[in-house]
C-alpha cells in the first residue's frame, strides 16, 4: 500500500485556539478511511488545510508524494483532492445539471473517462436519486436534497481522494445506506475516500479504517471494531458504548446496485 | 388529549407549484410528535407554514383553539411558538452570547433573561466558554448547539424542531434529546422533524411519516417503528424493536 495522503504534524491556531495541535493522519490509496471526533475537534479545519482553504502555522500535508502545504485550493483542486463542505455551497442560481458541469469544468483531460460531459453529470444525478430535478435550480432544494447535489458535484471533477465533511448529515436513513454502497462502488473502482461523519453505522459499516480525533490531533487510529472498543473514543466521543450486533442499517455496503429511490422530486 | 395544533387540508408550495397538497396533521399538547419522510418531502414546508414564512394557499391551521394560517412570523412567535430551523440561522458577527440573548427578545423582564442565560449556560458550557467570541467562529456541531440552546430562552406552548441533531456528535447528540424530553416533562408540547428516524420515533408519542406532500401513516412512534414499508423506505432497512 502507498500512502495517498499524508498530513505531518499540522498546526492552526485562531488567537489563543488550537484547532490544529500537532495532527498527523495518513491515507492509504484505494481506501475508504474514516475521521470522527467530538464538535470542535479540528476536523474541518483539517480539511480546510489539507485542500488549502487555511494555510498551517506549521507542519506539512503531502499528496501523491507531492508537497502541497500551502499550494492555492485551485491548485490542490487540480492535482485530484476533491472535496464537499458541511456547509453546502452549490450554485443557487444554476440548475443542478449545470452545477455539475461547472465543477467538471477543470477536470484535466487524463481523468475524464471516456463519457461525454453531460451524459456524466446525468449519471453522477441519478446516483444521488436526482435525475428528475436536473433543470431545476439549486435554490429550490430541500436541504438533503442541497447536499446531495453537492457530493455529485464533487463526483463530477473525477477526483483522485474524495474529502466528505459530513455526506449523511440531513439525509435520510434509506438513502444514507445506498450512498454508503455508491462509495463502496466507487471505492472498488480507485477512488480514495476520507470521510467525517458523526453517524457510526454510516462509518462502521463502510470505513477501513478511523482515525478519532480529539483537541486537534488524532488520538487514536484502527480498524471500526478495534476503535469502536477503544475506551479513549468511548469516553471522549460516543459516551458510552455503540449498540451491538449486525446491523440492517445505513452504513453496511450490501451490493446494493438498483437505482437511488431516497430524495423525491 | 387535546390538540394544541391542527393543520387540515393545507395546500401550500412555492414558485415551482404546491409542495403540500391536502395536508392535514394534529399535534396533541404535552406531548412530542415526531415527522420523518424522504429528502424534499416537505417537513421544512409544513414547519414553514406552521411558523408563517409560508402562507398556505388553501386549508386552516388552528392553534390553541385560534386560526393562525398567514399571520406574521413575529405574530405567531408572540402566540407561543418557536421555532428552530434547519438551516443555520445564527448571526455569525454576533457573540455567541448575544446569539443566545435574543433567544429572549420578547421578554421584558431583563432579571428573567439573566436568569435563563444562566440555566443555559448551566447545560451547555460551551455557551459559556466561547460566549464572548464570534458565533461564526463555532464549528458546524457547535454552532447546531447554540441555536439550540437559544430556543430555551422562551417559554413557548409549541416548540418546533427541524432536524435539532444534525451535525451534533453522538455525546451532544444525547444531551439534546435529553432536553427535548425533559421540555415534555415540563409540559410543553413538541413538533420535531428528524433524520435521525429512530431516535426520534423512539422518543415521540405521535409520529407523522410525510411522502410528496401528504401523510402516508400516522400513528404511535413504535408503530411507524414496527412498520416493516416505512422501514424499508425510510428507516434504513428493517424494522427493529424498540431498545
Ligand atoms: N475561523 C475561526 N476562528 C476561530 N475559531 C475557529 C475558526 N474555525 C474554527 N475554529 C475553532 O476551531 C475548533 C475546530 O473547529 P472545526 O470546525 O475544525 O471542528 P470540527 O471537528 O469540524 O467540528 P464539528 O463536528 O462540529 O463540525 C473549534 O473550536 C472552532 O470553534
Ligand atoms: N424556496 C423554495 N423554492 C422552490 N421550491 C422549494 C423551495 N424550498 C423547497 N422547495 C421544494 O419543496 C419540496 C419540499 O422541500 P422541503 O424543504 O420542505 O423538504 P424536506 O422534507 O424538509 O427535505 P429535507 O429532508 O431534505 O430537509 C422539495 O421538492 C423542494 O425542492
Ligand atoms: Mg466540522
Ligand atoms: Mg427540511
Amino acid at each position: 500500500m502507498t500512502a495517498l495522503l499524508e498530513v505531518r504534524e499540522v498546526r492552526k491556531s485562531f488567537g489563543g485556539l488550537h484547532a490544529l495541535n500537532g495532527c498527523s493522519l495518513t491515507v492509504q490509496e484505494g481506501t475508504v478511511a474514516g475521521l470522527i471526533g467530538p464538535n470542535g475537534s479540528g476536523k474541518t479545519t483539517l480539511f480546510n488545510v489539507i485542500t488549502g482553504y487555511e494555510r498551517a502555522d506549521a507542519g506539512t500535508v503531502a499528496f501523491g508524494g507531492q508537497d502541497v502545504t500551502g499550494l492555492a485550493t485551485g491548485k490542490i483542486g487540480g492535482l485530484g483532492v476533491g472535496r464537499t463542505f458541511q456547509l453546502t455551497r452549490v450554485f443557487n442560481r444554476l440548475t443542478l445539471l449545470e452545477n455539475l458541469q461547472v465543477g467538471r469544468a477543470g477536470v484535466p483531460r487524463e481523468r475524464r473517462g471516456e463519457l461525454y460531459g453531460p451524459a456524466r453529470c446525468m449519471e453522477l444525478l441519478d446516483f444521488v436519486g436526482l435525475t428528475a430535478l436536473a433543470q431545476a435550480q439549486a435554490g429550490s432544494l430541500s436541504y438533503g436534497q442541497r447536499k446531495l447535489v453537492e457530493l455529485a458535484m464533487v463526483l463530477a471533477q473525477e477526483p483522485k481522494v474524495v474529502l466528505l465533511d459530513e455526506p449523511a448529515g440531513g439525509i435520510n436513513p434509506t438513502l444514507i445506506g445506498q450512498i454508503a454502497d455508491r462509495i463502496g462502488e466507487l471505492n472498488r473502482r480507485g477512488m480514495t475516500f476520507l470521510v467525517v461523519e458523526h453517524n457510526m453505522e454510516f462509518v462502521m459499516g463502510l470505513c477501513d479504517v478511523i482515525s478519532v480525533m480529539e483537541r486537534g490531533a488524532v488520538i487514536a487510529c484502527g480498524r471500526p471494531e478495534e476503535v469502536r472498543k477503544d475506551p479513549r473514543v468511548l469516553d471522549a466521543y460516543l459516551g458510552g458504548a455503540l449498540d451491538d450486533g449486525p446491523d440492517d442499517g445505513p452504513g453496511g455496503p450490501t451490493g446494493q446496485t438498483e437505482g437511488i429511490e431516497g430524495a423525491q422530486p | 388529549m387535546s390538540i394544541l395544533l391542527e393543520l387540515h387540508g393545507v395546500w401550500a408550495g412555492y414558485d415551482g407549484g404546491d409542495v403540500l397538497r391536502d395536508l392535514t396533521l394534529s399535534v396533541p399538547a404535552g406531548s412530542i410528535t415526531c415527522v420523518v419522510g424522504p429528502n424534499g418531502a416537505g417537513k421544512s414546508t409544513v414547519l414553514r407554514v406552521i411558523s408563517g414564512q409560508l402562507i398556505p394557499r388553501r386549508g386552516t391551521v388552528v392553534f390553541d383553539g385560534e386560526e393562525i394560517g398567514g399571520l406574521s412570523p413575529r405574530k405567531i412567535l408572540s402566540r407561543g411558538i418557536v421555532q428552530v430551523a434547519q438551516e443555520h440561522t445564527l448571526f455569525p458577527d454576533m457573540t455567541v452570547r448575544e446569539n443566545v440573548e435574543l433567544g429572549g427578545f420578547l421578554l421584558r423582564d431583563r432579571a428573567e433573561v439573566a436568569r435563563r442565560l444562566r440555566q443555559i449556560e448551566d447545560l451547555f458550557p460551551i455557551v459559556t466558554d466561547r460566549g464572548g467570541e464570534r458565533a461564526g467562529a463555532l464549528s458546524g456541531g457547535q454552532q447546531r448547539l447554540v441555536e439550540f440552546a437559544r430556543c430555551l430562552m422562551l417559554d413557548p406552548k409549541l416548540v418546533v424542531l427541524d432536524e435539532p441533531s444534525m451535525g451534533l456528535d453522538p455525546k451532544t447528540l444525547r444531551t439534546v434529546l435529553q432536553q427535548v424530553a425533559a421540555m415534555r416533562d415540563a409540559g410543553r408540547t413538541i413538533l420535531l422533524v428528524e433524520q435521525n428516524v429512530r431516535a426520534g420515533l423512539s422518543l415521540a408519542g405521535q409520529a407523522v411519516v410525510l411522502e410528496s406532500g401528504h401523510v402516508r401513516l400516522a400513528g404511535t412512534g413504535a408503530q411507524v417503528l414496527a412498520n416493516p414499508d416505512i422501514a424499508h423506505l425510510y428507516l434504513g432497512g428493517a424494522p427493529r424493536s424498540l431498545a
